[in-house]
């Protein structure tokens, strides 16, 4: 018996796929959608295999804006969850020189996740059922001079989740906003993270996995990350603005 | 530390300790600048004890190349990528009623380390080792090109690969079956003998057990050397496979390094033996416990405190078996310097592969912590290894000499001259590698 079917917008990320792991070792049936089908594909198939559940690997682009409606409505079941795992984060300096590539990012991070999370909403407003997991970033808690564009996306989006949590609310769909802080993933690896504040990708899974059982607003997953944020948001400007942060 | 970001690895034994820098792989491995960059090693779980996973650059499987990619319920043939552990496929697999076919005494080494390793266990003298059970695999070499590799094809690279420590490429999947299995249980029994010429015995006796291995007492001296623990067995019929973890204890730091000395190993290995009945007994027990009794203690690598240990593993041919462990014991307890773990176990015929440790024989295990004057004492006990014709295993050495090695391993010069033609010899070293000559 299926405890019904999680979808994973941007399956490829570490993140990702543990949390498609905890879903499925709790029972769900799974897509995976990413833009890199192959992938996705060769995910469920051991996804399957692991867990003994269904697992279909979906393609989705979180620009192409116009496929949103079709894909959603294509799925061959309709999902009771929705984890939106996707984003993109590039440099700083390249961002900076390069609007093209700022414009990706603004696309892919902010828009992309408006259009679908939209369509995913009216159809579980109209349920009144459901869950939305967004994960977002600290980065969006206050804009930093490295790092701000990227910030900014992930800013706009903790702010929709924001309002989207408010109006599910009153029909019983939840809505939950992750900032996991330094994760050690395929994207990070190499760099030399802090042990302390740096979440294993299981980690992030579980904690979503516990944090929309018992209906948490906003997760950090390791909460020293809360405080951390706390002080860097209550910095008053004219002092934050001359740190190096 | 200089600041280019070395890591510290070494073996399970924790000797010897290298500083090394890790390579990754984002988008996969051929496209990874690194892998064009230096020769290096792939490092798995790093279960191997001694040199064999450290390089001075190396690509750890921790955080990809971990998926099943098909399971045939018809035939076993399991499909997976080389860095999914035995653990996995145990957890996964064994409550649909699969076993391994070959499993070493840890289920925490990833499938392209089983390979590379060409791991063997309690039931070698039916099965074989870890390759027999291979169909094949997808090996990336130097150039970067992906090649298959099983007995029909590219015949020599399979043939180098399994027990090729690393040294031929990167395992990047496996083909291999596993067997069919009605329990989660183990009907064992233990069989005690009071010297060396009994255990020699119960091992003939037992050789059409399934599985068989034997614990033995090495600091036992006179007429009790050699006595040991038999334990033989196999698995239940019950169809009980609702398996589940234990739950695990772990050594939270590292003991001193005066915490064992002979005598507390000799009290422990008494209280061992002594607590087992006399002739022998029945026990029925998790396969956890039967096969990968040490996994249950995390770390326990640190009982040997901070410099660490070797385990000392060696075969000896058949008709010498006996006279060889003989005087080997004797060393050994003359010396005063034996282990808690001293494992001896019957072979079954060698295999084809070129660096592959087992023959016709039998071979024993040891740990020795790091201690003064053990390095020269093992050396000491090489020359009686080969002299009688036998060998030392690459997975657990951590300190072999390049001319007792080149001695005791005959298919080493074929094993060379492939890494030569294929320039493989550039790209894939190890310090096992360059301590041997390979």
């Amino acid at each position: 018996m299926s405890l019904g079917w999680i979808l994973i917008l941007g399956a490829n990320s570490d993140m990702a796929v543990a949390v498609a792991k905890r879903y499925a070792k709790a029972g769900h049936d799974i897509y995976l959608a990413s833009r890199n089908i192959d992938e996705c594909e060769k995910q469920a198939a051991d996804i399957r295999l692991r867990f003994g559940v269904k697992a279909l690997s979906v393609a989705f682009d979180a620009r192409q804006f116009e496929s949103h409606a079709s894909f959603y409505s294509d799925l061959p079941h309709a999902p009771i969850g929705v984890v939106l795992a996707f984003g993109v984060m590039y440099e700083q300096l390249d961002v900076q020189q390069n609007f093209a590539l700022a414009q990706s990012m603004i696309e892919t991070n902010y828009m992309g996740a408006v259009s679908i999370l939209e369509i995913v909403s009216a159809d579980f407003e109209t349920k009144k059922a459901g869950f939305i997991v967004g994960i977002s970033s600290v980065a969006g808690d206050r804009g930093r001079q490295s790092n701000y564009i990227y910030g900014s996306t992930k800013a706009g989006l903790s702010t929709y989740l924001d309002g989207l949590r408010h109006r599910l609310f009153k029909v019983g769909v939840h809505v939950m906003t992750v900032k996991p802080g330094f994760v050690d993933t395929k994207m990070t690896k190499g760099l030399d993270l802090p042990e302390k504040l740096t979440a294993k990708p299981d980690e992030v899974a579980e904690a979503i996995y516990k944090g929309v059982e018992r209906k948490r607003n906003t997760l950090y997953v390791k909460s020293v990350w809360s405080l951390i944020m706390l002080i860097i948001r209550n910095v008053p400007e004219f002092v934050f603005k001359k740190t190096k942060l | 530390m200089d600041g280019n970001n070395l890591k510290v690895i070494s073996g399970w034994g924790r000797f010897p300790v290298h500083h090394a820098k890790e390579f990754y792989c984002r988008d996969g491995l051929e496209l990874s600048d690194d892998f064009q960059s230096a020769s290096f090693i792939v490092r798995g779980n790093a279960r191997s004890y001694g040199d064999s996973s450290l390089g001075n650059h190396f690509f750890s499987s921790k955080t990809g190349y971990k998926r099943f990619i098909a399971f045939d319920e018809n035939t076993g043939l399991l499909r997976c990528e080389a860095g999914v552990l035995l653990s996995e496929v145990i957890d996964v697999f064994l409550p649909k009623g699969w076993f391994l076919k070959v499993t070493p005494g840890t289920k925490l080494i990833t499938v392209g380390g089983a390979i590379a390793s060409d791991v063997h266990g309690k039931n070698h003298h039916i099965e074989g080792c870890f390759s027999q059970c291979v169909d094949s695999l997808r090996l990336m070499i130097a150039s970067g090109e992906v090649v298959t590799c099983s007995r029909q094809e590219n015949r020599e690279l399979f043939l180098a690969t399994c027990g090729g420590m690393g040294l031929t490429g990167v395992i990047l999947e496996a083909s291999f079956y596993l067997k069919p299995v009605n329990s989660q249980f183990i009907e064992q029994r233990t069989i005690k003998t009071r010297n060396l010429k009994e255990t020699f015995e119960a091992f003939e006796a037992s050789s059409n057990e399934t599985y068989s291995v034997a614990w033995i007492d090495c600091l036992a001296k006179g007429e009790n050397l050699g006595r040991s623990l038999l334990m033989v067995g196999d698995f239940a019929d019950d169809g009980d496979l609702d398996y589940r973890h234990r739950n695990k204890a772990s050594v939270p730091f590292d003991f001193p390094t005066f915490a064992l000395n002979g005598l507390s190993v000799k009290v422990f290995n008494t209280l061992y033996y002594g607590k087992a009945s006399k002739g022998t007994s029945a026990q029925r027990v998790s396969l956890d416990t039967f096969f990968y009794p040490l996994d249950a203690i995390g770390h326990w690598n640190r009982i040997y405190g901070k410099n660490g240990f070797v385990q000392y593993q060696f075969i000896l041919p058949k008709e010498v078996s006996f006279e060889g462990l003989q005087k080997i014991l004797e060393k050994i307890a003359d010396k005063g310097m034996g282990s808690f773990l001293a494992v001896l176990k019957l072979y079954g015929p060698e295999n084809e592969h070129y660096l592959s440790f087992p023959m016709e024989g039998y071979s024993l295990a040891l740990d020795f912590k790091m201690q003064k004057g053990l390095l020269p004492f093992l050396d000491e006990l090489d020359e009686v290894v080969v002299a009688l014709g036998g060998r030392i295993y690459l997975a657990k050495d951590a300190r072999m000499k390049r001319s007792i090695f080149e001695q005791s391993y005959p298919r080493l010069e074929t094993f060379k001259e492939l890494r030569e033609s294929l320039g493989l010899n550039k790209k894939f070293t190890s310090l096992q590698s360059e301590r041997l000559g390979l």
